[in-house]
């Protein structure tokens, strides 16, 4: 295997873009990357999108992308893993160069759900759980990690508000972030006084949904001029756990983050300390608690004592969630993936504006599938 | 909705019907014909009591769709005696407190109507509050 590095990124504001058709969407950051670089194709080009087939009714988004951008003569793959499909597409890409096949590979990840009723969506959403023996009794997406949520709270004796960090430090980054869906703050009594959604689970609890797409560009280190200041990836891990919580031997433990981001570590030869910044898989506060533990950063029932500005904010201990994470970037799911590597990498090119980790070398992005049941956890070192 | 697939599942849906593992004895819901612990086959016919407890809750104020007109209703995690874990709503709650660790036992109820896509009506388990005993 070879090195690889992200040569170019590109990302389109998370949004409801009534007037873009998801092919547009897709096209866009792929465009902005070709612009930038004055390529006009790529060898490989991976797509990562959870719910075509369903939202958009179209499937086959490799071609179809492909075609749209100038490329059709790549070779072009569609990728699902459902909330986990961008993390996935972006391994794909670096699979198909480390390997030494490729020398150019596209991952790009997009998501067009504001098309759908939100009833509809919320069905569709719960196609990333069993659908036999979890969406069939009702259950959405919401309610599975409510279910942990409650369960976490009473094992270990958090209030609720004790989550409340996680989301404000989410909205403080989103407001410096063009391309987050939502600009604003928030504070602790808007959190308070949120509506439930699903009790414990309330609105700011939750990442928002949105159309969006984000890709990047990958390619063989040794071809990039200035390879001190290349953003390379040094670790990848992918890892599967049961898909319905129920299947699991300790719900409250995300075995499959656990093992990709041990993974990731071993490639790299680094730890959890060495990490300047996390991009977290924030979809409830209650998974960015479960993912601090299971990655090695907090122990086990102490992952939801790092809601807390001082720790977790640009200027903090282990920053997360630097440009808003999914709560408040949004999270158009099968491109959050890719948003999250465009977000680190800007933060180690150092061009994340006022949001910017200071001296930041090493970022770990974990971009979480289901309710924890396909992760995808990638460092990436200047 | 897809006819054939939910009555595929007939039996797990109306009796509870899993396997128990005849190398551990482990006891398994939904059936999946591989042993989870011990992992080999595993096939045997195991009907489970439907008594459990409550391992964690919510109240979904909101239903996808299918299930929409029923909210709010309760789901649950629910811990079966018999060990393993099942997903499902929970019904006939009345005024008393759902709490995790609250016993449980399995009824049979309307799960959804899909009156607009094929008109099929989706009956399965849910849950209700085992009544506690008061002592005289
Ligand atoms: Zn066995």
């Amino acid at each position: 295997m070879r090195e690889v590095a992200i040569f170019e990124i590109g990302q389109t504001p998370v949004s409801e873009h009534w007037d873009k058709s998801l092919l547009e969407l897709a096209g866009e950051p792929v465009l902005q990357i070709f612009e930038k670089t004055g390529m006009t194709s790529a060898e490989a080009i991976f797509v990562g999108n959870m719910l075509s087939g369903s939202a958009n009714r179209q499937l086959h988004l490799g071609a179809y992308v492909a075609d749209w951008v100038g490329a059709k003569h790549s070779g072009a793959v569609h990728v699902e893993a459902a909330c986990g499909s961008g993390g996935a597409a972006f391994r794909a890409a670096l699979m198909a160069v480390a390997s030494g096949d490729v020398e150019t590979a596209i991952a790009v990840g997009v998501e067009k759900m504001t098309d759908s009723p939100s009833a509809d969506i919320s069905s569709e959403l719960a196609g990333a759980s069993d659908a036999d023996y979890e969406r069939d009794m009702g259950l959405s997406f919401v309610a599975l990690n409510a279910l942990l949520m409650r369960r976490y709270m009473e094992e270990y004796g958090y209030r609720k508000d004790d989550f409340a960090g996680f989301s404000i430090n989410a909205h403080a980054n989103g407001v410096n972030n063009p391309n987050a869906r939502f600009r604003y703050p928030i504070t602790a009594e808007a959190y308070a006084k949120s509506a439930m959604a699903a009790d414990p689970i309330n609105i700011l609890d939750a990442s928002a949904m949105g159309d969006g797409a984000a890709a990047v560009l990958l390619v063989p280190l040794d071809r990039i001029a200035d390879r001190e200041n290349a953003v390379k990836v040094v670790g990848s891990g992918a890892a599967t756990d049961a898909i319905a919580i129920h299947d699991r031997r300790d719900p409250l433990w995300l075995s499959a983050a656990e093992l990709s981001a041990k993974k990731a570590y071993r490639q790299s030869g680094l730890t959890a300390s060495d990490i300047d910044l996390f991009e977290v898989h924030d979809a409830f506060t209650i998974i960015e608690a479960l993912s601090l533990e299971a990655s090695g950063f907090a122990e086990r029932g102490t992952g939801a004592r790092w809601a807390n500005l001082e720790l977790i904010s640009p200027h903090g201990k282990l920053p997360l969630a630097t440009m808003g994470g999914l709560k408040a970037r949004g999270h158009p799911v099968g491109a959050t993936g890719i948003y999250q590597v465009v977000e680190a990498a800007l933060q180690l090119r150092g061009e994340a504006g006022p949001n910017q980790v200071p001296g930041a070398r090493i970022a770990m992005t974990q971009n979480i599938g289901g309710s924890g049941s396909n992760v995808y956890t990638h460092i990436l070192r200047r | 909705m897809e006819n054939p697939r939910h009555w595929r599942l007939k039996k797990q849906r109306y009796a509870l019907v899993g396997e128990i593992c005849p190398h551990c004895a482990v006891k398994i819901f939904p059936p999946r014909d591989v042993c989870p612990e011990c992992g080999l086959e595993a096939k045997t016919s195991y009907q489970f009591s439907g008594k459990g407890k409550i391992y964690s809750y919510t109240k979904m104020t909101d239903g996808p769709a299918g299930f929409r007109q029923n909210a709010p209703y309760f789901v649950a995690l629910i811990q079966l005696n018999e060990g393993p874990m099942i997903t499902a709503q929970l019904t006939d709650v009345g005024d008393e407190e759902i709490k995790i660790g609250s016993p449980v036992e399995m009824v049979t109820r309307k799960l959804r109507e899909d009156g607009d896509q094929h008109g099929a009506i989706l009956y399965g388990y849910k849950f209700r509050p085992v009544l506690q005993e008061v002592s005289a």
